[in-house]
């Protein structure tokens, strides 16, 4: 099996209503298993419409993009849904959290889409993370009752239900104190040297991203040093 | 194991909302109620009414015309064999009213699949004598057994027994509003003269009411025997033959044969009674249309309710496609509210419809010339309540299709990225 997770073939972008502004310019590189990278740079320079192009929600774009060695450029949307369920596990600067659902069947629901292993596993599996990321007690609870720290954990442990391929995140810590913050990273550390985890992170934060083991800069829709 | 995540996910965003989907459940629970009800009671009216000429009504009634010969004796004279003929005044001659052979042409018909039943009939006109004045009308000599199996006699008769007829010698029904002109009570001596001017004497048994004042203000029956004793004829002597169909709609076509075949007069309900059929069917039409805008309103109370819902839930819309849902997934649980609010709000209704049906057949309905009926008429036909649930999902999956395609279609990168 190839150690290449993440491969960007020449991708560009450019926004229909700004003619002729590109926003990504001719993007490649590769993400390797077990890597813990770090998108660095300005606003506005691209790097979250980079991770979205990566994700696979975003479709509109030139260019090649594989996860895992498969194509994704020009899947059905199905077909980019079940990767996205299976190898992409997604923590954004805000939760997103569905309060309708305790803190647990949150976290179980990405397992239960993909439908590989019974319920009584996945619940195991959910609580397992949950105790990794020290808020099992809150397994429970309604999200709307969490702080800011304990949900970001909540969406982490929710990200990694399916042990994905590689975990994307945009500005995770964006939205938390310094104290928050530095929970998290260290929750990311943790993953990329205990479990190995993949890990792909956007952050205009220079002191989050001197940590990783690897730093991809952009500017004006280009990797400038990587 | 796919369906009941679904599913999960389509109960718990139903509950987040409980109050705007119990409105629009009621919504429907309202419209489907409604529906129910007048469907029920509008075509129970309808029944009643048709019923008054249509279960009475022969299909196909055989009788005699008198009219004249259509192959007259200047046709056999040479030379003017390819004339047009004007001949004035011409009268019909040898041609009487009974219908000859009946018992054999009777046995013919019963014999026939398509026919539930005939019944001869002797139809004679009379005068009722009260005091000096005589009263016009008609005795029909009718086998009262035959008649109430194939048209209801019994249930137009008040008073007494209609199977009386056969039993007491020499009784008489009469139309009701003919009694009181008569002044004749049940148990008195009706007299009558027949067309030979010979006057019977007949005891009164009972009132006949058929809903139709004209008709009963000259109409009168007895049994057949009689009717052939006072008119002087033999004991095959009928006039009219009445033939009942198991298939209505056969009617024109088996009277038409039978035109041929018995070389009599055929005359089938649809040509007698045309005008009855437009009027029920409109009625019915009517009552359609009715529930079924009440329906469609109540429809788009759910669009109006699962379009809120949608703008409340696109971060939990966007979250899902980020983790793996996809858009058909998103769709199936938009439908899986709507139709869920459908299936709801549908029983519901039906239940509440036949409750109010039940109601509505308690109220107490007098039909001055329907003894037999006391309260509304409902008709319980099960295919309204099919039609009504049926529709229910109907409406409520095309009120929930748009917005669960615009659902489907939600871009989570714009959702996500627009915080």
């Amino acid at each position: 099996m190839s150690d290449i997770v993440l491969e960007a073939r020449h991708i560009s972008k450019t926004f229909h209503e700004q003619l002729n502004v590109p926003v990504l310019n001719d993007i490649s590189f590769t993400v390797n298993r077990g890597e813990f990278v770090a998108l660095m740079g300005k606003s506005g320079c691209g790097k979250s419409t980079l991770l979205y192009v990566l994700s696979t929600m975003d479709t509109d774009y030139e260019g090649t993009l594989l996860v895992e060695g498969e194509v994704m450029t020009g899947k059905p949307g199905s077909r980019l849904a079940e990767v996205r369920n299976e190898k992409v596990g997604f923590v954004f600067q805000f939760h997103y959290l569905l309060n309708e659902f305790s803190v647990l069947k949150n976290v179980m629901l990405p397992g239960l889409k993909l439908n590989r292993h019974t319920n009584k596993e996945i619940e195991t599996d959910a609580l397992k993370w949950l105790n990794v990321l020290g808020i099992e007690n809150l397994s429970n609870k309604k999200p709307n009752l969490l702080s800011g720290g304990e949900k970001q954990r909540v969406a982490i442990a929710r990200a990694l239900i399916n042990n994905p391929l590689i975990i994307m995140g945009d500005e995770p810590t964006g939205n938390l104190d310094k104290k928050n913050s530095k929970l998290v990273f260290d929750i990311f550390k943790d993953l990329s040297v205990k479990f190995h985890q993949t890990l792909f992170i956007v952050t205009h934060d220079p002191e989050f991203a001197a940590r990783t083991s690897r730093m991809i800069e952009m500017e004006d829709g280009k990797i400038i040093r990587q | 194991m796919k369906y009941k995540l679904n599913t999960e996910i389509a109960i718990s965003l139903l509950l987040a909302r409980w109050r705007q989907t119990l409105i629009a459940a009621i919504g429907v629970t309202f419209s489907i109620t409604m529906f129910i009800a007048l469907l029920g009671f509008m075509t129970g009216l309808n029944t009643l009414l048709d019923g008054l000429i249509l279960n009475r009504t022969p299909h196909i009634r055989l009788y005699n015309e008198i009219e004249q010969n259509p192959f007259q004796p200047i046709a056999n004279a040479r030379g003017y064999d390819k004339a047009y003929h004007f001949i004035s005044s011409v009268k019909a001659a040898n041609i009487r009213e009974e219908i000859y052979n009946s018992e054999a042409i009777i046995k013919t018909i019963v014999e026939d699949k398509r026919v539930r039943g005939t019944s001869p009939k002797l139809h004679s006109p009379a005068f009722f004598n009260q005091g000096n004045v005589r009263i016009a009308g008609v005795i029909d000599g009718i086998n009262p057994q035959v008649e109430n199996k194939l048209f209801n006699f019994y249930e137009y008769v008040s008073g007494g027994s209609g199977s009386d007829l056969n039993i007491i010698p020499n009784s008489i029904i009469l139309g009701r509003p003919l009694a009181e002109q008569l002044l004749v009570d049940i148990g008195d001596i009706v007299y009558v003269t027949t067309t030979a001017a010979e006057i019977f004497p007949l005891k009164l048994i009972g009132f006949y009411q058929s809903g139709i004042r004209d008709l009963d203000k000259v109409q009168a029956y007895t049994s057949i025997a009689t009717a052939q004793k006072i008119s002087g004829r033999p004991a095959n002597y009928v006039t009219d033959i009445q033939v009942k169909l198991h298939d209505i709609n056969d009617a024109p076509a088996v009277a038409k044969e039978y035109k041929r075949l018995f070389g009599l007069q055929a005359i089938d309900i649809q040509t007698a009674n045309s005008e009855f059929e437009t009027g029920s069917s409109i009625r019915t039409l009517i009552s359609f249309v009715v529930g079924i805008t009440l329906l469609i309103v109540a429809g788009f109370g759910i669009y109006n309710i699962l379009n809120m819902l949608i703008y409340e839930k696109m971060d939990s819309i966007a979250i899902l496609k980020a983790t793996g849902f996809s858009g058909t997934d998103v769709k199936r649980i938009f439908l899986m509210i709507a139709l869920s609010i459908g299936i709801f709000g549908g029983t519901i209704g039906l239940i509440f419809g036949y409750l109010l049906s039940l109601i509505i057949d308690t109220i107490p309905f007098n039909f001055p010339s329907l003894p037999s009926i006391t309260t509304y008429p409902v008709n319980y036909n099960p295919m309204y309540y099919l039609i009504g649930i049926l529709f229910s999902l109907v409406t409520t999956y095309m009120s929930g299709l748009f917005p669960a395609v615009k659902a489907s279609k939600v871009d989570p990168v714009i959702i996500i990225r627009g915080k």
